[in-house]
């Protein structure tokens, strides 16, 4: 690991401030990726800015009914909170499906979305990658890719997002609350966080350098039946091959995002209104235009075939 | 980055030089590595204080000192395991401020103020704790190497069962989760066994939660 300086601060004020004024920092909070990533010089932080203490650690419900998740509440405690429980299940259901027990108990709500791809070659540092080296060639195009994305990759990267969280959270709307270092805040919905990996794949999300994440809001629920279903090479504590995050009304309508496809929580609503007429039409909709690998083909009937057995599950 | 040739030049001066001059063994790879490295100086350090086992200890490190090396090899609290030191496995599991968190993927200087609990503070060989007593009588190792953090995690997923944290195998997310033995095997799989002790260590925690297998 390279070395670096470190400093804790108390509020998202002195956090950005400090990024600001420190060339080549870092924020750090649970530090489960970053670390792992920092071990294997992948990511070289000169300074760390320690978040992890700042009073964003709540869960409030908002004027419209929603919620609104502080950017270091822990993965378990969103899980467990009684209110996500009732309303919010498919983001119980997505959290308690990742990681282990250790480390959602480090992980916070913003830094499982700002985790990094576990593509092998990204984290192989003999490898190209033109996320980790821009311009360097993908050592995943023509390599082993049968965990790779499907859809919106390019001939850059196809490398995947890895995080369960965010596909629930794209299911359910949610927006991410940021700041700037000029003290300037914004709600960005996640459906524009993530960024196509194009020619720049090393350019993950819209976030600014120095923009902090102070929050995650979810809208009023909207109740229906919430299934996360992933589906990994072991039982527990494995990455998706491919996962559907699934609401599902009563009349048969609902919504679908899927994990393990692509570089976000895969989503296209249009899709959606072909639900009540069961998994292939929406399947097609939501892998329309994929592009596969001779290893990693089998996720288009795995998709359609993990959302037949979800809408069978919802129906009860 | 080191070409074919300069590995070669390298290994073959570890061949000729042998152990008689060590000095011709190490010439060659840092007077390539010298060119871009700029002068040594030492690496950053800060202040942490936390209480390890009901014990205060402070300790000045090197910024990139993860918890678990604080415990190891300056507090010399060895009980606590390195296995894969990247979150895979769960051998350095430790219980910090009640929850269980594994020790390799966090700063030691993060932890100011924290209470840090490892298989040494749960018990001793004289007066073990119930989950090591447990343990024993079940068999639950063999080579023992992911033993402590396996106790570790164990002792902290009662209570998190205690404390109604859901779980992927939690069928009802309204109702308090039970302990069972599929709850008991889903929140301990952040913990590798490679002996594959599972069977005995699921006997080990129920017998310590006090239900029937």
């Amino acid at each position: 690991m390279k070395s670096f300086t470190y400093e804790r601060v108390d509020s998202a004020a002195a956090a950005t401030a400090a990024f600001a004024r420190t060339p080549g920092a870092r924020f750090i909070a649970g530090g489960t990726n970053l670390l792992d990533l920092m071990k294997l010089e992948i990511e070289t932080p000169q300074h760390l800015i320690d978040v992890s203490r700042l009073a964003l650690d709540k869960i409030e419900a908002t004027a419209d009914g929603g919620l609104r998740i502080g950017a270091m509440v822990r993965n378990t405690d969103l899980a467990s909170d009684a209110r996500v429980r009732r309303d919010y299940g498919l983001l119980t259901r997505a959290l308690v499906a990742s990681a282990s027990g250790q480390l959602r108990n480090k992980a916070t709500t913003a830094g499982n979305l700002l985790q990094r791809t576990r593509c092998p070659y990204f984290y192989d540092t003999n490898q190209p990658c033109n996320k980790r080296q821009p311009g360097s060639g993908c050592a995943a195009i023509g390599g082993f890719n049968r965990l790779h994305a499907v859809v919106g990759a390019s001939d850059a990267c196809i490398a995947t997002h890895p995080s369960d969280m965010a596909v629930a959270m794209r299911a359910l709307d949610a927006a991410i609350e940021t700041v700037d270092a000029a003290g300037k805040a914004r709600a960005i919905p996640i459906a524009d966080f993530y960024r196509a990996p194009a020619k720049t794949p090393h350019l993950e999300t819209v976030l600014a350098p120095g923009e902090l994440i102070t929050a995650v809001t979810l809208p009023k629920p909207v109740g229906g039946t919430h299934i996360y279903h992933k589906v990994r090479d072991r039982a527990s504590y494995a990455f998706a091959l491919i996962s559907v995050g699934a609401i599902v009304q009563r009349d048969g309508s609902g919504r679908v995002a899927l994990g393990g496809v692509g570089y976000k929580p895969w989503r296209v609503e249009a899709a959606e209104a072909a639900l009540p007429r069961g998994a292939k039409p929406v399947a097609d909709g939501l892998l329309a235009g994929a592009r596969t690998t001779h290893e990693n083909a089998y996720k288009l009937p795995l998709v359609e075939r993990t959302l037949a057995g979800v809408l069978t599950q919802a129906k009860g | 980055m080191q070409t074919p040739e300069e590995y070669e030049l390298s290994r073959r001066g570890v061949l000729v030089g042998g152990a008689a001059s060590v000095a011709t063994v190490t010439m060659v790879p840092i007077g390539t590595a010298a060119a871009a490295t700029p002068p040594a100086k030492s690496p950053p350090t800060a202040k942490v204080a936390f209480e390890v086992n009901g014990t205060a200890r402070e300790l000045e490190l090197d910024t990139r000192t993860s918890l678990l090396d604080a415990l190891r090899e300056h507090l010399h609290l060895t009980g606590t395991k390195k296995g894969c030191d990247h979150g895979q496995c769960g051998a350095c599991t430790v219980i910090v401020d009640g929850r269980r968190i594994n020790s390799c993927l966090t700063l030691a200087v993060m932890h100011e103020g924290e209470k840090i609990t490892t298989i040494e503070g749960l018990g001793t060989p004289d007066k073990m704790h119930a989950m090591q007593d447990a343990f024993v009588t079940h068999d639950g190792y063999q080579c023992g190497y992911c033993t402590p953090g396996q106790i570790c995690s164990a002792v902290a997923v009662l209570d998190e069962i205690k404390a109604g944290v859901p779980s992927h195998v939690t069928a009802d997310l309204g109702a308090a989760p039970a302990v069972t033995k599929v709850e008991l095997r889903e929140r301990m799989s952040g913990n590798i066994c490679r002996c594959g002790a599972y069977s005995n260590i699921i006997d080990a925690i129920t017998d310590v939660a006090g239900v029937k297998a």
